[in-house]
């Protein structure tokens, strides 16, 4: 095992909000009545940086015999090992317990089906009626528990508890307090990585025992990522590659899971100076100066999903620096059909300019147009940061048949592009009333990828100025970086 | 009344008597509705007609599949690369990803139907019998998607074998998880293995015995729920952590295949980075559409052998639908099968269009009116004219004669056209490399335009040659020797290889005997390439060019126009229109207006003509009136829809039935006209309001909430 002596570990601090005289502050040392020690042991030795949770977890739920506190909800975010701890908690110690996946329970009857078919075998699920409610499983769960009383505390584990609220309104409160309805010694544990605030219902319910686990710091993550060392190297080695990858990575990417994945794929690529035996395992700043670019490079884009990991690697193989694999969004052109292409920049002139502007834009003798008031105050603000705007299908057609030079039949093969568009979502529909009469629709592309159309179609110099027009009228473009996304959706705002 | 059943109930009820008139049968089959009293090789030339198509239909298949399959090859082994191999690798934890593949379409949506079938049908052969095909449409929530999953996958084992009905009437009852397919995918790989022992051989090198990969086939990416996708790609993922913890009953072998029309960028729209870090995607391309139907243009309609051709404008139709709005080959292939429908059926001289020696014995027996039939054909007319007085008595009299001459002149056409397509592919080999394309990038421009004109007497043919004849001599070798492998490959036109091969070997033999003049020659035609952009200087080259040749000429410019002399012969020769070939309506179907009717349609023009001019679909004839009238034999709501073209934007219903009225009597009586006026019956009122929520219905009209009494109009311009 690596000995973490060289990295320090910070002092953890568990941050209960309540019911905060419950819990005592614990020496890291476990010691639990009721549980062999032995395994005990072995399984904070199986959950490092996890120790402090993993000691107040004990600690709530007491003595196996005991009844614990009936509901408990764990919220941190994700990959800081939730269910990784609780269910490490409940093999190891042979709990009886059901876990939940709530992304897979489609209706609640699957997951009364899971919790019974877990506590009392599949022949007492099927007694289950065809849509069971919520009555049905309490009155089969008080029946089961009577033919077997929980000898020890009987623990349901929701993951992804979020979900919970999408489904039956009575099912969470009910759920939160389990015990009393069924008498029996059970614990529901609810994991999410959200905050109990946004699951409280309106109506009022039992306040479960929350319990926060906080983000690894970057020596817990050091030392975690650390344990999977390669057996042929040395676990220093390892560590200190984990130092670089995580000064590189960290400023981006928390998720444990994710860095793991990366370390993975890069790791072979560290060691090439090694292998060829142009450097020691000693020289860290050499090694360093090797892999620091390959990680940049692999952040903008194995880390986007951009390149699948599989040629990614490949492509260490095949050890051409200078073939740069085509990247998804690389393919962003989109072949389509003539008219298709028209009434897609149709629809982003009707979508991004103002409906007053299209006398001046697409009459030939419009009235003439006092250049002082002609955009209204509000108009001024780039569309481009408004968003798409929602056109009525006549607009789109007035346009379409201005901007194509020859003249076009209305055919229905021209409408139909139109709903096949949508069906391709570059554009969108708008509003589900008056569907025959008026339609309305949005566009849903970007700027870049109309300019490229138009490009390629237009021979007329007209249709690329009057995008230019839309252009100066429309100020500032704002690109969409993903990397900038993914960074925010690491931040979990939510 | 008198015709009714008797009974022998008592009671009273109703009862149930089956229609004693149900014997007479219309037709049998379909080749029945071609037989008619005036046409008596109808069900011949349905018979030929239906061959035709068979041969269209594996024709297209079989080109499908050969530009399909380096993708699905491809795809295979990618499938077979995740499924079987790579979750070996401990150390390495790939197994998190679900591999997926992002199978690029193009936008024509209703020909990756039969890629998905060839898909499909290859990875049950090849990979693995658990293949699942998805559409958006059925999936709108993850349980309906999990449902299709589970019914395709659980219903393809019972099929395999019959012990398994006790599973299907499980999966009946709630049970329709992920869980409950891992345990069935567990019980039938067992069974697998104890089936196919040498499947077991083959696995046991890696460290999984049960690795047949479960294949989810997303039909349309575009269109599907992104939160259903979402769900379902989380519940299907392998993790780590539940793979540790849920036992192993989380372990199912899923690889996803996204059907994607637009951009692979789509996968990015559609899935957060949360989910889209759990798949391992790489991107296939399929052929592109344009190439496709290249191919079937080549092989269904740049072909001797398919006997039914199509006029210059009919493929200006069908190309048109193509390029300008679906890009589906699949429905240029229906069009094609369209206009061969319409031909055979009115064209009662196509039973002559079929493969040679079956068309020269249907000649042979000729009936008398089609021998009549084929003299009124202009084609047939103009050649008559060109013949002999005598001759020409002969062939309008005696019908014996006009079947001979038509064998001949049927044997003529089948010659014309095998000969016509090698010259024209020689010819576009020629030409297709000229910079900026004089005569058309793709050989279907050049087949239009070489049966529907002469086409040496068009400007494109001549600049075409202008640059031919200023290629260099190693471009020029390049290019002959191109035509001369098409000519080898066609084995006819014997004789035309023969010069062409010979005027290569002097080409190339020309090397040695004038070295010097060839060296001023390439700076020549160095400077030629340097300025090939700019029109203007080329033009004034060529003119300085055309100035110096009357003063001298070296052995090669004397060669190379002897050769543009000898395509442009060729062309001169084999490649006159269609039109001008007698008897050439029997294989060429020319009504391309009626195509452009059927195949692209315009419902609203046909809404207005029926309302404006009653008459072209009623073919009543006191319907007929001159434009700009109101008829008051009209239907009402013909009446009430020119009336309302004279008003603006709103309407006010009061004046508008006023008008009504005024129409409506105006044919009646004008001169009782005293007390009708101002006054209307009730009927008429009804009759009104009737035709005026018809134009309702049609969305012309729609009520409005800014005007009491009065309704919107939703069209714009009209008076």
């Amino acid at each position: 095992m690596f000995s973490s002596s060289s990295l320090p570990i910070q002092p953890l601090c568990i941050r209960i909000i309540q019911p905060s005289n419950l819990i005592k502050r614990m020496s890291v040392t476990l010691q639990c009545p009721g549980y062999p020690e032995d395994t005990l042991r072995s399984l904070a030795e199986r959950l490092p940086c996890r120790e402090t949770q993993l000691a107040t977890l004990l600690a709530l739920m007491g003595q196996p015999d005991q009844y614990s506190y009936p509901s408990v909800f764990i919220y941190g975010h994700r990959a800081t090992g939730k269910s990784h701890v609780v269910l490490s908690i409940m093999k190891d110690l042979e709990l009886p317990h059901a876990s939940v996946d709530c992304v897979e329970c489609v209706s609640s009857g699957l997951l009364f089906h899971q919790v019974l078919s877990a506590f009392f075998g599949p022949d007492a699920a099927a007694l289950l009626p065809r849509c069971p409610s919520l009555s049905d499983f309490v009155r089969l769960y008080k029946q089961m528990s009577s033919n077997s009383p929980a000898t020890q505390t009987r623990y349901i584990i929701l993951d992804r508890a979020e979900r919970m609220r999408d489904m039956d309104f009575s099912l969470l409160p009910a759920l939160l307090r389990l015990q009393e309805l069924v008498n029996d010694n059970v614990t529901v544990i609810l994991l999410s990585e959200i905050v109990w605030e946004k699951f409280r219902p309106n109506t009022g319910c039992f306040e479960p025992l929350l319990f926060h686990f906080p983000d690894y710091s970057k020596a817990e993550l050091v030392q975690i990522l650390s344990w999977d060392h390669h057996p042929s190297y040395t676990p220093e080695l390892y560590a200190s590659y984990i130092n670089i990858l995580l000064g590189v990575f960290f400023s981006v990417c928390r998720d444990l899971r994710e860095l793991r994945h990366l370390a993975v794929l890069n790791f072979s690529k560290f060691c090439e100076p090694l292998e060829k035996g142009e450097a020691k395992e000693s020289d860290i700043h050499k090694l360093w100066k090797n892999i620091e670019p390959h990680l940049q490079r692999a952040m903008q884009t194995v880390y986007l999903r951009e390149v699948s990991s599989v040629q990614w690697e490949q492509q260490q193989m095949d050890e051409k620096e200078a073939t740069t694999l085509r990247v998804l969004s690389a393919h962003a052109h989109i072949e389509l059909p003539y008219y298709s292409k028209f009434l897609l920049i149709a629809a982003y002139l009707a979508s991004f300019n103002p409906a007053r502007t299209d006398r001046r834009f697409f009459l030939k003798s419009h009235g003439k147009i006092r250049k002082t008031n002609f955009l209204k105050k509000h108009e001024k603000t780039s569309n481009h940061l408004l968003g798409p705007k929602p056109f009525p299908l006549d607009r789109l057609m007035a346009i379409f048949y201005s901007v194509v030079d020859s003249r076009v039949a209305p055919t229905a093969s021209v409408f139909s592009q139109i709903s096949s568009l949508v069906t391709l979502q570059l554009l969108s529909q708008v509003g589900h009333d008056d569907q025959l009469d008026s339609p309305k629709y949005k566009c849903s592309v970007s700027l870049d990828f109309i300019l490229a159309i138009s490009r390629c179609v237009c021979v007329c110099v007209r249709l690329l100025d009057l995008l230019a027009l839309s252009l100066v009228i429309q100020s500032q473009v704002v690109r969409q970086e993903r990397s900038l996304f993914t960074a925010v959706s690491n931040l979990h705002l939510l | 009344m008198s015709e009714i059943p008797l009974t022998s109930s008592v009671s009273k009820g109703c009862f149930v008597f089956k229609s004693a008139s149900k014997k007479r049968k219309r037709h049998v089959g379909v080749g029945g509705y071609l037989v008619d009293d005036s046409d008596e090789n109808g069900s011949d030339r349905f018979r030929i007609c239906q061959k035709l198509w068979e041969t269209v239909q594996t024709n297209t298949e079989v080109i499908q599949d050969q530009l399909n399959k380096k993708v699905l090859d491809s795809l295979a082994e990618f499938i077979k690369k995740h499924g079987l191999g790579c979750s070996s690798d401990v150390w390495r934890q790939r197994g998190r990803e679900t591999p997926t593949a992002a199978l690029m379409l193009g936008v024509n949506v209703p020909d990756h139907a039969m890629t998905f079938r060839s898909l499909c049908n290859l990875l049950q052969d090849s990979v693995t019998p658990f293949v699942v095909s998805v559409h958006a449409k059925e999936c709108a929530a993850v349980k309906l998607l999990i449902q299709k999953v589970l019914e395709q996958l659980m219903g393809r084992g019972v099929s395999v074998d019959e012990e398994q009905e006790d599973d299907t009437a499980l999966l009946q009852r709630t049970q329709c998880t992920i869980s409950a397919l891992c345990q069935w995918y567990k019980t039938v790989t067992k069974k697998c293995t104890q089936v196919f022992p040498q499947r077991t051989e083959s696995l046991t090198n890696s460290d999984l015995p049960q690795s047949l990969p479960v294949v989810v086939i997303f039909k349309d990416f575009e269109a599907f729920n992104s939160q259903v996708l979402q769900d379902f790609i989380l519940i299907c993922r392998w993790d780590l952590c539940s793979e540790m913890c849920y036992s192993s009953i989380k372990f199912l072998p899923f690889i996803f295949i996204f059907g994607i029309a637009t951009s692979p960028s789509a996968i990015q729209h559609r899935l957060p980075h949360s989910v889209s870090s759990l798949l391992c995607i790489e991107v296939f391309h399929s052929l592109s559409c344009t190439q496709h139907l290249a191919s079937v243009f080549d092989k269904l309609i740049l072909n001797s052998q398919f006997p039914f051709k199509l006029s210059s404008r009919v493929i200006q139709v069908l190309v048109g639908i193509f390029l300008y709005h679906d890009f589906s080959v699949q429905n240029f292939v229906k069009g094609l099968q369209f206009s061969m429908l319409e031909h055979f059926k009115s064209q009662p001289l196509s039973m002559l269009c079929c493969q040679k020696q079956e068309a020269l014995l249907s000649a042979k027996t000729l009936s008398k009116k089609n021998v009549e039939r084929i003299r009124h054909l202009p084609s047939f007319m103009r050649y008559v004219e060109t013949q002999e007085p005598q001759e020409q008595v002969r062939l309008l009299t005696n019908d014996e004669h006009v079947k001979e001459v038509c064998q001949k002149l049927l044997k003529n056409l089948h010659k014309y056209h095998k000969n016509y397509y090698p010259i024209l592919q020689c010819l576009h080999s020629l030409t297709s490399s000229l910079p900026k394309f004089p005569l058309g990038k793709h050989i279907r421009e050049l087949h239009v335009s070489c049966i529907e004109k002469n086409l040496w007497e068009t400007e494109e043919y001549d600049s075409a040659l202008q640059l031919l004849r200023i290629l260099a001599k190693d471009e020029l070798v390049v290019a002959l020797r191109k035509c001369a492998e098409i000519l080898k490959s066609t084995k006819i036109l014997q004789n035309v290889l023969q010069q062409l091969e010979d005027f290569i070997g002097r080409l190339e033999a020309l090397e040695g005997v004038s070295s010097e003049d060839s060296s001023g020659n390439g700076i020549l035609s160095g400077k030629m390439e340097y300025q090939k952009t700019d029109l203007f200087q080329l033009q004034k080259t060529l003119l300085e060019k055309e100035s110096r040749r009357t003063k001298r000429m070296n052995p090669f410019e004397v060669l190379r126009s002897q050769v543009i002399e000898f395509i442009d012969s060729l062309v001169r020769e084999y490649l006159t229109p269609a039109e001008l070939q007698p008897l050439n309506e029997v294989c060429y179907y020319s009504s391309s207006g009626v195509l452009r009717q059927r195949l692209n349609v315009t419902p609203r023009t046909s809404i207005q003509a029926a309302l404006s001019h009653p008459f072209y679909y009623l073919q009543n004839e006191s319907l007929k009136t001159d434009a700009g009238t109101i008829s008051s034999a009209a239907p009402d709501l013909c009446i009430v829809y020119k009336l309302h073209l004279e008003c603006g934007r709103l309407i006010n219903l009061y004046d508008w039935l006023e008008a009504f009225l005024t129409v409506m009597s105006a044919a009646e009586d004008q001169d009782t006209n005293s007390e009708e006026c101002g006054k209307y019956d009730s009927l008429k009122h009804a009759r009104f309001i009737q035709a005026v929520s018809e134009m309702e219905f049609l969305g012309f009209i729609k009520s409005t909430k800014q005007k009491t009494d009065h309704v919107a109009r939703l069209t714009w311009g009209g008076c």
